[in-house]
């Protein structure tokens, strides 16, 4: 049996999953990643401060969220938190919530391994100029990890536009719920779930494409 | 202006260095010498407490360095340091490099560092790397503009942590130049080195360290014609 690919069905659902879907995703994902290198960046250094409770608390977190799957960390902000804390749920505000908290988590690592490689030398001149120990992360240290911290950014970019994908369980209508609706209606399955995935690979590609082509400019003004 | 006493440091088990006391008065050059791992890195960056000793007091200027009170980065503002692998920003300009801690710490206007910077640089002789990058700079240059930004917060004491060790051979002399010129104007100097030609010429006085304690010091004439400990002997005789 052949089966018979309609391309009208194809450009029929088109501008659905791109203009109502497709646009979502990435702003649920813009805001994650967004939300997420701020916690980040923050639990990066409490993960490296001296403080004792802070470095618990940073690794309590990123065990957390990277040890527990996603979709569960979802139900949980979803359905779980608002019984405990008796409030109604933003399906909105708890997905970014979600995206954000798990990215976060990532973010941390890629911060802190960047903050590690850093030569202990750029420390100790900070420091032997008289800078306190946060001037010198401010100004010498943490330009030079963001630097280094931007290629494994972008694969964590990557990795959270296809997870966003999760969120169409608490009923966000991003693309990959565009599609399942559409499916419901009208079962033309591998016509729907192929473009799904191809709207998903121009994202991700291009998305690879601007982390190459920001790496090459920084490169070029390389001052190593 | 400089006191150590009875200065231990331990690293784990490892003592690095044990009781080792001395006085560095004003205006005065030391060179402190020695086999590799007989603790005269660490001793000098115990000066800045980029080491905290394990017991011992170091004043300097009248403050204690080890006092839990002192603020430790008020200290460093007077203490400059120059490191064996330089240690310039990469992100930064010379011009950047030599400015940020009088601009940050300092609170001096971002003009008036700049003059401050521009001055340094032509005492170095790199007036015209204001705008590159370390990257773009020799061995020899970079060494100098470290001596530069470490000079643009104007301290009172300079420690030199082996400068000239990470060099290549034709780029020593640039560099020992700038320091002795920085000992001419009376600049009081700590300088850890291997370079016994400037121990000799610039120095004003010689310690020579093995395992973690001052085994001998002395005046440059003393230390190379008339060594009095064995080990100081040996050491010499294998280097000179």
């Amino acid at each position: 049996m052949v089966y018979e690919w309609q391309w009208d069905f194809v450009w029929q659902i088109l501008p659905q999953l791109v203009f109502k879907g497709a646009v979502l995703t990435v702003e649920l994902t813009t805001l994650g990643v967004l939300i997420g290198t701020v916690i980040g960046l923050f639990t990066a250094l409490f993960r490296l401060s001296r403080i004792k409770p802070l470095q618990w608390l940073a690794a309590a977190y990123t065990d957390f969220f990277r040890g527990t799957p996603l979709l569960v960390q979802i139900m949980i902000i979803q359905y779980a938190l608002p019984v405990v804390f008796g409030y109604v749920p933003n399906v909105w505000i708890n997905a970014v919530a979600a995206l954000g908290i798990n990215s976060g988590a990532y973010v941390a690592e890629i911060f802190r391994a960047g903050i590690q490689s850093i030569d202990r030398g750029q420390m100790e001149a900070a420091r032997s100029l008289g800078m306190t120990y946060s001037q010198a992360m401010r100004y010498v240290i943490l330009p030079q990890a963001f630097k280094i911290s931007i290629p494994p950014l972008g694969n964590e970019f990557i990795a959270l536009l296809k997870d966003s994908s999760l969120v169409s369980v608490i009923g966000m209508q991003e693309l990959m719920n565009t599609g399942k609706l559409i499916v419901g209606a009208r079962p033309r399955v591998l016509e729907t779930y192929l473009t799904v995935a191809i709207i998903y690979l121009i994202m991700t590609m291009s998305i690879s494409r601007l982390v190459a082509f920001g790496e090459r400019r920084l490169a070029a003004g390389d001052h190593r | 202006m400089i006191i150590v006493k009875n200065l231990y440091k331990n690293f784990g088990s490892l003592q690095v260095l044990k009781n080792v006391n001395a006085r560095i008065k004003e205006q005065e050059v030391v060179v402190v010498i020695g086999p590799s791992g007989s603790g005269k890195s660490t001793f000098l960056r115990c000066l800045n407490l980029l080491e905290t000793p394990t017991s011992g007091e170091i004043i300097i200027n009248g403050i204690s360095l080890t006092d839990k009170n002192t603020n430790i980065n008020r200290v460093r503002e007077e203490v400059g340091m120059v490191f064996q692998r330089f240690n310039l920003f990469p992100h930064m300009t010379v011009l950047r490099n030599v400015t940020l801690a009088p601009v940050k710490v300092k609170k001096m206007s971002q003009q008036e560092a700049e003059d401050l910077c521009l001055g340094l640089l032509a005492k170095v002789g790199l007036s015209d790397k204001a705008h590159v990058y370390p990257s773009q700079l020799s061995g020899g240059q970079m060494q100098r503009v470290a001596i530069a930004r470490a000079l643009a917060m104007k301290p009172k004491v300079m420690l030199f942590d082996e400068p000239t060790s990470a060099l290549d051979p034709e780029m020593v002399g640039e560099v020992l130049a700038v320091m002795k010129d920085l000992a001419e104007e009376g600049m009081t100097m700590v300088v850890v080195t291997h370079e016994m030609g400037f121990a000799r010429e610039v120095g004003d006085r010689v310690i020579f360290m093995d395992e973690g304690m001052i085994v001998e010091e002395g005046s440059p004439q003393e230390m190379f014609l008339s060594p009095q400990n064995e080990r100081t002997k040996s050491f010499l005789s294998k280097i000179l």
